[in-house]
């Protein structure tokens, strides 16, 4: 046997115009972990997702030990060891892990057996998970324990994991990547693909990078670094520093005080949440994802209802104006500049069936008193953000849903910063954007600071946090569980604060 | 070790096809749906095909009158489509047309034969028009007011909505009934010809195409170019955009509504006041429920429509045609216009999607 597992060859496949792989070659090995690395749209999930079988290619072929295979659906990826954890987790919330895991599987239904096989593979490679447990109940990471512990219960001797770090804390993939060890140790073969560097540098034996679809080169990772593999990826070099000027005169912009809100449900989503954003700084938000940091953007920028507290806007003649219990509208009335980035940009921030120009009149669709609609404005204002931002379309009249995610991110903050706002709130500002793009949207929010804007800026990414922002504020099940000096504080402690709110006293790190 | 069968062909979704191809694929849907007619036709009357047809374009072209009649038709239906469209486009599901022109050409019956004697005719034309618009904006206004307050499912009220108005309708045909007995209203004001809509140039099918015309004139520019109408593509798009940016969905759902019920309103008025001069349950005969199709063959284009709808009427009445000159009975035409109406909408995935045939793996 040799020591290959997968061997892609000349695999070519296209969506209608678009090109998503092009004669990609690529070996993936028995014992090892593969990171694959790409920018957005390079190819990535969809050349994993031609390994288990949800799309056939067009032309090439597949290889597992040596043998040619047909892989047409996830059925036949089973039976040939390929498993593969998904960035959205596919799993039914009624029923328990272990229903979950044999969900699907032929013969007879056996929970007792199928229970003590779970416990053998959870011992075996340090996972921690009950059978018995409803879906529902589970954080992420325990949603994510299941799928991996689903594939290896179907006999996966090759795993495939899309961005399984994206809603871990650091702790958690620290976790994750002991497992990933143990698996490796077994004689399996791991791919991962994720946008993290030092991830890849910490976990992976290998690196394969695409570009455009192109497979560009592996290399092992103990020989390269992170700039390396960056500048490979987008095919020149970038500068990997993001920017952080010192705020200027800071002064309290939004004022945030004991504000409690619950879901429709009666899930109390922050509980007694008090600080206070400044003009001229970045204020970022860390938290694991669902911890209330949706609701809180929300509630500043008048969609979101709150059982008590309060959000003042205090303008620059320190008069206050109450925020809260009025809508987008009303506050603009009341002459609050407020800019919006929400975490959900096609669903929420713009429509993705309208075009540029029309995405850009829903800031300006009711200025003027005609009952008609102004067009050229936003028609302008479409052509100047897309000079400006460089962003990369077809023309101003096509719909932003075909664009990608860079770009239409770009469109969104472009017309967010263009009504010169005071306020800038964003949420993942950069999820699931490439090098490029992310840095682009950095720069923008660092202009913003200069230009004195108050920034709150939502991430996921701590290294990112702690690298734009001044102060950050964290978030653990809906409380504050400290804000603290992002100049002087670490990763571990931020993690560890978004798992367990502190005492009072000990979190005043803040000057 | 098991192999995989390779896939035969896979689906891709075409960008969006030029217009020539898109027009394309439907000449050739509608050839298509002449032949199997054909087929079906000679099959099972032994009738020669070509005859059918001929007779078919008649029954649209037939005569200087029967062109006016489908014209007549067309602006008709043209002007229920045109109703509930900006609903449509909100993905507000009216399916409560058929009610709301009821409630329409009931209260301008209703106008008709309580106050034929006692106002001036223009005056009662205008109160006729006024109590047909509100009548429908009523019935739309209500299904409407639940789903903004209470989000309650929008097709099933609408839907609810018709069969109270056909009840409300059957009540007063026994009300007005003439002579007793007839379970029929007879016609409204047949001396006086009170409150009977003016004949436009002594011509007495123009007057539904001159209003079909404006209708659609202005709702083109409603939807397309005033702040209202990119209110209702944004709330139709996404209801948390509209939010986001400060838009009051319920109001809008809720005036989006109110119009739609009264251009349907609009449409029982003409179709009592200005062609039948009656009112029974069936007036509408179902066109409430064929503007839907028609509205979405048209993919809300209210230019576009104007074909969807004339198409809809040629086949109706082509379909009548034959049916009568070659004493087949009604369900042979419905079973011939049902062939074609098939093939029109089943194009519509070949205009979306292209059938690519796999190429063999070269070894």
């Amino acid at each position: 046997m040799s020591d290959t597992a997968v061997r892609l060859e000349n695999i070519t496949k296209t969506f209608g115009e678009v090109r998503a792989n092009y004669k990609v070659n690529l070996a993936i090995k028995k014992g090892e972990i593969l990171a694959l690395l790409g920018e957005n749209g390079s190819g990535k999930t969809t050349l994993m997702n031609m390994l288990s079988g949800i799309y056939y290619p067009d032309e090439g072929k597949i290889f597992i030990d040596e043998k040619e295979v047909n892989i047409s659906s996830p059925k036949v990826a089973y039976e040939l060891g390929i498993g593969m954890v998904h960035q959205h987790f596919k799993l039914v919330d009624v029923l328990t892990a272990c229903e979950n895991i044999i969900l699907g599987l032929e013969g007879k239904l056996n929970k007792k057996e199928a229970s003590a096989k779970i416990k053998e593979i959870c011992d075996k490679y340090g996972f921690d998970i009950d059978p018995d447990q409803k879906v529902y109940d589970m954080s992420v990471s325990q949603k994510q324990t299941v799928e991996i512990v689903k594939v290896l219960y179907r006999g996966a001797q090759i795993l495939i994991l899309d961005e399984p770090t994206a809603v871990l804390t650091p702790q958690e993939s620290d976790k994750l990547f002991n497992v990933m060890r143990n698996m490796k140790a077994d004689g399996k073969a791991l791919v991962i693909i994720t946008h993290k560097m030092h991830e890849v540098e910490m976990i992976s034996d290998r690196v394969a990078v695409l570009r455009k679809g192109e497979y560009v080169g592996d290399m092992l990772t103990k020989d390269t670094n992170a700039a390396e593999m960056t500048n490979m990826m987008v095919g020149r070099s970038v500068s990997l520093n993001i920017r952080r000027p010192d705020p200027v005169d800071p002064k309290p912009r939004i004022e945030v005080s004991g504000l409690t809100v619950r879901s429709i449900d009666g899930i109390l989503k922050l509980d007694n949440v008090s600080f206070t954003a400044r003009s001229g700084e970045i204020l970022g938000i860390a938290g694991i994802s669902g911890c209330g940091q949706k609701e809180l953007l929300e509630a500043i920028a008048g969609l979101q209802p709150a059982e008590k507290g309060s959000i003042a806007y205090i303008k620059d003649d320190e008069s206050k104006e109450e925020l809260l219990g009025n809508d987008p509208r009303r506050i603009e009335e009341l002459g609050v500049a407020l800019s919006f980035v929400p975490e959900d940009r096609l669903g929420m921030g713009l429509v993705g069936n309208m075009d540029l120009s029309d995405n850009m009149m829903l800031r300006s669709f009711r200025n003027g008193k005609s009952v008609f609609t102004d067009r050229a404005t936003p028609h302008k204002l479409a052509g100047d953000v897309v000079d400006e931002l460089e962003v990369v379309t077809p023309s101003i009249e096509t719909p932003v849903r075909r664009l990608s995610g860079g770009n239409v991110q770009k469109i969104l903050v472009g017309r967010e910063i263009a009504h010169a706002p005071t306020v800038l709130l964003t949420a993942y500002a950069v999820r699931g954007l490439d090098v490029n793009s992310s840095y682009t949207i950095y720069d923008l929010i660092n202009k913003q600071k200069e230009k004195g804007v108050a920034v709150i800026f939502v991430g996921e990414d701590l290294d990112v946090l702690l690298e734009i922002s001044d102060r950050i504020l964290v978030l653990c099940s809906g409380k504050v569980s400290g804000i603290v000096d992002a100049r002087t504080t670490d990763k571990n402690t931020v993690g560890l604060m978004m798992t367990k709110v502190m005492s009072e006293e000990n979190n005043n790190s803040e000057k | 070790m098991k192999k995989g069968s390779e896939p035969i062909f896979h689906i891709v979704k075409r960008d969006v096809a030029p217009w020539y191809k898109s027009w394309g694929v439907r000449a050739i849907a509608i050839i298509a749906a002449l032949l199997v007619c054909g087929i079906i036709t000679t099959l099972t009357t032994g009738l020669n095909p070509i005859k059918v047809y001929a007779t078919f374009a008649q029954g649209a072209f037939g005569s200087a009158r029967k062109v006016w009649i489908t014209m007549q038709n067309m602006s008709v239906l043209l002007i229920i489509s045109l109703a509930l469209t900006p609903a449509f486009k909100m993905r507000f599901w009216n399916i409560g047309g058929e009610g709301q022109v009821l409630a329409g050409a009931l209260a301008t019956a209703a106008c008709m034969i309580c106050l034929g004697d006692k106002v001036p005719n223009a005056l009662l034309i205008v109160i006729m028009t006024v109590s047909a618009l509100a009548a429908g904006a009523l019935w739309g206004f209500i299904p409407a007011f639940f789903k903004a307050k209470w989000n309650t499912n929008e097709t099933l009220s609408t839907l609810m909505m018709n069969y109270i108005a056909t009840q409300i309708v059957a009540f007063f045909t026994i009300v007005w009934e003439v002579p007793k007995g007839s379970f029929t209203v007879g016609i409204i004001n047949s001396s006086s010809n009170a409150g009977w809509l003016p004949q436009l140039f002594g011509q007495k099918y123009l007057l539904p195409i001159v209003v079909a015309a404006v209708v659609t004139a202005s709702m083109f520019v409603y939807l397309k170019y005033s702040k209202h109408g990119y209110e209702i593509a944004v709330v139709g798009e996404s209801e948390k955009t509209a939010k986001y940016v400060g838009m009051k969905t319920e109001k809008i759902i809720i005036r989006t509504m109110i119009l739609s019920g009264a251009l349907c309103g609009l449409a029982g008025w003409i179709l009592v006041g200005g062609i039948n001069h009656t009112i029974t349950t069936t007036i509408n005969s179902g066109q409430g429920f064929t503007a839907v199709m028609v509205s979405w063959l048209a993919k809300f284009n209210p230019i576009t429509m104007i074909f969807t709808s004339f198409l809809i009427i040629f086949l109706e009445r082509g379909a009548g045609e034959i049916s009568t000159s070659f004493g087949l009975n009604q369900s042979f035409s419905d079973i011939l216009t049902g062939i074609i109406l098939f093939f029109i909408i089943g194009c519509e995935f070949f205009i979306t999607y292209k059938i690519v045939p796999r190429k063999k793996k070269t070894k």
